[in-house]
């Protein structure tokens, strides 16, 4: 195998047949523990879906698109045989269209539940019209073996921010693929919430269709023991005077907890004016945990107005922990306080307050079940 | 009335060479507003000490006994102290990224009281109390000791003795790295508390400069992990102007 030379040179394409089954060796797929994940890699449909329960605001229509009309629009194209699979064999595209201008109060809700049957292969696409302002709150619980491909499109001066939350039970997998496409001078954020799933991996990139356009990436994950909680992210500036900015945070508690955060940056020639940071942490609230982190910025023009990145795993901190107590604050309560605070400036950025409210509930009972 | 009552305490700790002993047997009882300075070089456990009361769990007390009106204070977890009315002000106090000065004290006051303040009177005492130390009202809103300078990560502390008010507090070198001004403010806020509280004082320090701001009943020289000589201010006054040299040189140069 030849590593890529740049992160631009990854293959993608719409036809599976164009990825190798991976082995777990490759660089895209080193971390991740392929051997769960075979039924993902089959090139056949199943025909198996998730119960779709929606909450469309007025105005806002779901529909069904052929594969081929999407593919048609110049989307981006699946970026692994997981992605590629997924897309071929959906058997139709959902559509979420948000008209031109309409300015949504309230977010399109979208509950997706499994129930443990075959492989589910989901093809989602959400499109706003130009200056349309929505948000969109796609929600996942229950057993599933779920592929995913979700393309975003952000209209011309649009803002959109999409919340995808993974509230899987332990026994489910999940592969995605998020490709968000940034219009002239529309505002994008994308919010990962990853709190359940024995196996999640989500790759989410973003890419701008003019100049102007703004990208947010923010990301909260909790892993316990067994649970691996994968999130790449690539954010490709080929377009000028774009923005990007991607904060993670995890926690990560109990033997074999896992997670995984990649975030790639390339700024290509064309994009002057760039001004892009990322940034990944991770608590390890117990030994035997383990949390990899891999910024990786590529700039092909000096001409930029910022670029810079940050990553660190750091243990529970005792000192922490002691001043608390010396206060008089129990044990329990104080690692609560500790914890909460991490998140704390990632959960303020979210900005839906049904999402941070419920986050800042999925915490709590997350270190509630670790003193059980 | 209450009693903080040192034993012949002796504490051990880890270190890369093995176990270290660096207290080695300290008595010492202190009184509801009482105030002790204990001075001595560096590296002569005054810390340790402070730390010990608190209960760190870097420190293993190998024997001896520090009880609060008869209490066995090391039987008790480290919060247990703080709410028995034990306070530790730090020398080095850590931030704690994202949990608000005012969340702070409200959940410490809560913990220690046993019950949520009021909140009418909470607020109300929490802003006389910043007003007391000179610090802004933007101050609450700011993570705990997060970008601090030295003087307010001290201020903080002290607004904290004011607010919890313990039985006692020991105070870890309150002193050190402060300007003249910010000092004078911060003894104003220890003495202001031990009047409306009562409460006894174990102030630790390296230089006798503090004690011009808060008058010590007891002066406590500590050298290797003992009290080498006790007295009154005037112990003070003689350290000021001799040091430490003249204990230094009892002290047997180990191998």
């Amino acid at each position: 195998m030849v590593p890529d030379q740049s992160r631009a040179e990854r293959r993608a394409s719409f036809d599976p047949a164009d990825f190798a089954v991976p082995h777990g060796r490759e660089e895209e797929w080193r971390f991740t523990p392929v051997d769960r994940l075979g039924a993902f890699f089959r090139d056949e449909a199943t025909g198996a879906c998730l119960d779709w329960q929606e909450d469309l605001p007025e105005g806002v229509t779901v529909t069904t698109l052929p594969v081929a009309d999407w593919q048609a629009l110049g989307v981006p194209k699946p970026q692994d045989r997981a992605a590629a699979v997924a897309a071929a064999h959906s058997g139709g595209v959902a559509v979420v269209d948000v008209p031109a201008d309409a300015e949504l109060t309230e977010p399109v809700r979208i509950r997706l539940s499994g129930n443990g049957s075959d492989l589910v292969h989901g093809h989602l696409l959400v499109r706003v019209g130009r200056f349309a302002r929505a948000t969109v709150v796609l929600e996942h619980h229950g057993v599933a073996d779920y592929a995913e491909v979700l393309t975003v499109l952000a209209g011309d001066g649009s803002d959109v921010t999409l919340v995808s939350v993974q509230e899987w039970d332990d026994a489910a997998h999940h592969l995605g693929q998020h490709d968000v496409v940034v219009g002239r001078d529309a505002r994008v954020r994308h919010i990962a919430v990853t709190l359940g799933g024995g196996v999640v991996r989500l790759n989410t990139n973003a890419s701008y269709a003019g100049p102007g356009g703004s990208f947010e990436g923010l990301g909260v994950y909790f892993a316990d023991a067994g649970q691996h909680l994968e999130h790449r992210l690539f954010v490709d500036h080929e377009a000028p005077h774009c923005r990007s900015n991607v904060e993670y945070k995890g926690a990560l508690q109990g033997e074999t907890a896992r997670t995984v955060w990649v975030g790639d940056v390339l700024i290509r020639a064309a994009a002057e004016g760039t001004d892009t940071y990322e940034l990944n942490r991770n608590l390890l609230l117990t030994e035997g945990a383990r949390a990899d982190s891999v910024p990786n910025l590529e700039i092909e023009t000096g001409e930029i107005e910022g670029a810079g990145h940050a990553s660190a795993t750091g243990r529970f901190d005792d000192e922490q922990l002691f001043y608390l107590m010396a206060r008089g604050i129990p044990e329990d309560e104080a690692r609560r306080l500790v914890v909460r605070g991490f998140f704390a400036s990632v959960v303020a950025r979210i900005g839906v307050p049904e999402v941070q409210e419920r986050l800042m509930v999925a915490i709590e009972r997350e270190l509630a079940g670790e003193a059980a | 009335m209450s009693t903080l009552e040192i034993k012949d305490l002796h504490v051990t700790v880890e270190t890369e060479q093995g176990t270290k002993e660096i207290l080695r047997g300290v008595t010492l009882t202190l009184e509801s507003g009482q105030t002790h300075a204990i001075m001595g070089p560096n590296g002569s456990g005054k810390s340790t000490l402070a730390y010990s009361i608190a209960g760190h769990p870097k420190y293993t007390v190998t024997s001896g006994t520090v009880t609060l009106d008869g209490e066995d204070v090391l039987a008790m977890s480290v919060d247990e102290r703080a709410r028995a009315g034990l306070f530790l002000a730090m020398q080095y106090p850590v931030e704690v990224p994202g949990v608000t000065v005012s969340n702070f004290l409200r959940t410490a006051k809560t913990a220690v009281t046993g019950e949520a303040p009021k909140l009418r009177t909470w607020v109300k005492d929490v802003k006389g109390a910043m007003e007391n130390l000179r610090m802004d009202a933007a101050f609450a809103e700011r993570n705990v000791n997060e970008g601090f300078s030295g003087g307010e990560k001290k201020r903080h502390e002290i607004l904290q003795m004011e607010l919890l008010r313990p039985k006692f507090a020991v105070l870890d070198e309150t002193d050190s790295g402060l300007d003249v001004d910010a000092l004078r403010v911060v003894s104003e806020g220890v003495n202001r508390a031990k009047e409306s509280t009562g409460a006894g004082v174990l102030l630790i320090t390296h230089y006798t400069r503090i004690l011009r701001y808060i008058q010590p009943d007891f002066v406590h020289v500590f050298v290797d992990g003992r009290i080498a000589e006790q007295g009154g201010p005037e112990l003070a006054d003689r350290l000021e102007s001799e040091g430490y040299d003249r204990f230094l040189a009892e002290t047997p140069v180990e191998a």
